[in-house]
């Protein structure tokens, strides 16, 4: 492999533009803004091209002038690069013509869009010479943070709401980590993080390392452009959280637009949430860029309750500069959304991914999004880590003896006069 | 006097100081008298307006004031206010 370059040099404040250098920092001292990776985008121009970037491997790392590390990268090394199917079953179901899922649900080696973030996070944090990190974690980042640090030998440190899905704990625990279950909900698991960070000499990934972190997201934007063969999708639909991924996708478009890997074609970037914690969906649809922060989010979707998003105000102007929307759905819809999606294209998602589903729906459904022209779902997250959203509402088991009379009679036969009955109605 | 907890981007006004103490009735005479014992802190949490800046969130006890009366929620000499940067998470 050639030897990297780097080609960010400063830590840039986005809201006055001062810099900073590039160390474990991550707010602005003056107006408390957050800090970005500023980088050299006519040096990377020149540096790069669409047959440089295909002569690397399949992995996020193969854009890496665009990520904020200085060296080759040797953790999380083969993460990246998942499927962009086009999901044609599903396409159909929800009456649009062309559509695509950008499937981290088997992002290595956690099954999340957060092994990207955590990627990088870790990298940079080995650089800047920690030994321990750490995160506030919903539970995806979590099991990241967990899993990486124990391949690359870091101790770790995970704070998590005490009440998350089983399978996001155990996805932790499993790999020797500290998990620090917080009474609390995640705000609160974050002010601690907040509070906490710096004091012990910790790299906390979405904390003092933030800048370096946010900057993983933008790979799956990369790799969307990439696998359509060079250009920017239509529309595209993101869940939100923090809202950082959404900003994030938009900035990748940007990006290779910047550098001239795509052309600059018109997009539009939706964000969805549940309704019962959409503090950005709400504001947007009221027409406002101040979020009013959700005190108590209520809803199944725990990966995505975040109640005072830091990302929010900048994933409404996302979503306002390129005409997308903000949408959200109630938690009957997001198991309808995940039942769905496994139906209709064969991939199981956690509760983040059926709020996409929904959302998308709603907004084909109220015309937002025209159904002649093409759209990509990015689904962040695989449906074994919150089996709980979906227990008991995919019907049940039907058992019978190893004999070959109860199946003929108990299933061949019923499910023959089952299929007799509708083809008789229809 | 209440307790406030000073974020690590604002202790070169503080002298280092993490917990520092301040009089008043409310956020909005705290953050005052904040800042005459250090001087230049107000402008940092505050806009124009004297209202807290978007990136900021002050809480009173565990509760975010954006919940109370914002800059006028009332204070308590044994409450403890924590000044705490809003980007981080997710």
């Amino acid at each position: 492999m050639d030897k990297p370059t780097p080609f960010f040099s400063n830590l840039k404040c986005r809201e006055c533009g001062r810099l900073y250098p590039k160390q474990a920092i991550h707010v602005c001292d003056f107006d408390f803004g957050p800090l970005e990776a500023a980088y050299d985008y006519d040096a990377i121009k020149a540096a790069v091209s669409r047959d440089i970037f295909r002569s690397r491997k399949r992995r996020m790392w193969r854009y890496r002038e665009l990520l904020p590390i200085d060296g080759e990268p040797t953790i999380g090394a083969q993460c990246g690069f998942t499927p962009l199917v086009k999901a044609d079953r599903l396409a159909e179901k929800l009456g649009i013509k062309t559509l695509y899922i950008k499937n981290d649900t088997v992002n290595y080696p956690t099954l999340s869009f957060k092994d990207r973030v955590v990627s990088v996070a870790l990298n940079r944090a080995v650089e800047l010479g920690f030994t321990t990190v750490a995160c506030a974690s919903t539970g995806n980042l979590a099991n990241s943070v967990a899993a990486n640090a124990a391949a690359a030998g870091l101790k770790s440190y995970v704070l998590i709401p005490a009440d998350l899905e089983q399978g996001k704990v155990l996805g932790s625990l499993v790999y020797g980590t500290n998990v620090i279950g917080i009474h609390g909900a995640y705000d609160q698991v974050n002010r601690l993080c907040s509070e906490i960070a710096g004091k012990y000499g910790w790299g906390f990934v979405n904390v003092n390392l933030r800048p370096y972190y946010a900057e993983g997201s933008k790979t799956m934007g990369f790799e969307i452009c990439d696998q359509l063969d060079w250009r920017i999708p239509r529309h595209t639909v993101v869940p939100m959280a923090s809202g950082s991924l959404l900003t994030k996708i938009k900035k990748s478009y940007d990006e290779f637009v910047k550098i001239g890997i795509v052309e600059k074609t018109p997009f539009s970037i939706y964000g969805a949430q549940a309704t019962g914690c959409a503090p950005i969906s709400h504001a947007m649809k009221k027409g406002t860029d101040i979020v009013k922060p959700v005190s108590k989010p209520e809803t199944i979707v725990k990966s995505l309750a975040i109640g005072t998003p830091a990302d929010g105000y900048y994933a409404i102007h996302a979503m306002r500069e390129t005409g997308g929307q903000a949408e959200d759905c109630t938690d009957e819809e997001v198991v309808e959304g995940i039942k769905m999606l496994a139906e209709y294209s064969g991939i199981f998602s956690e509760t983040a991914g059926g709020v996409t589903v929904a959302c998308a729906r709603k907004l084909i459904e109220s015309g937002k999004i025209p159904r002649d022209e093409e759209v990509v779902l990015c689904i962040t997250g695989h449906g074994l880590k919150t089996q709980e959203a979906v227990t008991g509402k995919c019907g049940a088991l039907r058992e019978i003896k190893p004999s070959l009379r109860e199946f003929e009679e108990q299933i061949y036969a019923k499910d023959m006069a089952a299929l007799q009955s509708v083809n008789g109605d229809r | 006097m209440a307790t406030v907890r000073i974020p690590t981007p604002l202790r070169k006004l503080t002298n280092e100081l993490e917990v520092v103490e301040a009089g008043g009735n409310t956020i909005a005479e705290i953050l005052a008298s904040l800042d005459q014992a250090f001087p230049g802190l107000k402008e940092r949490i505050c806009d124009d307006e004297g209202n807290v800046r978007r990136f900021v969130n002050v809480f009173v006890n565990d509760e975010d004031i954006r919940f109370l009366d914002e800059k006028n929620t009332p204070v308590k000499p044994t409450d403890e206010i924590s000044i705490v940067p809003a980007i981080a998470g997710g």
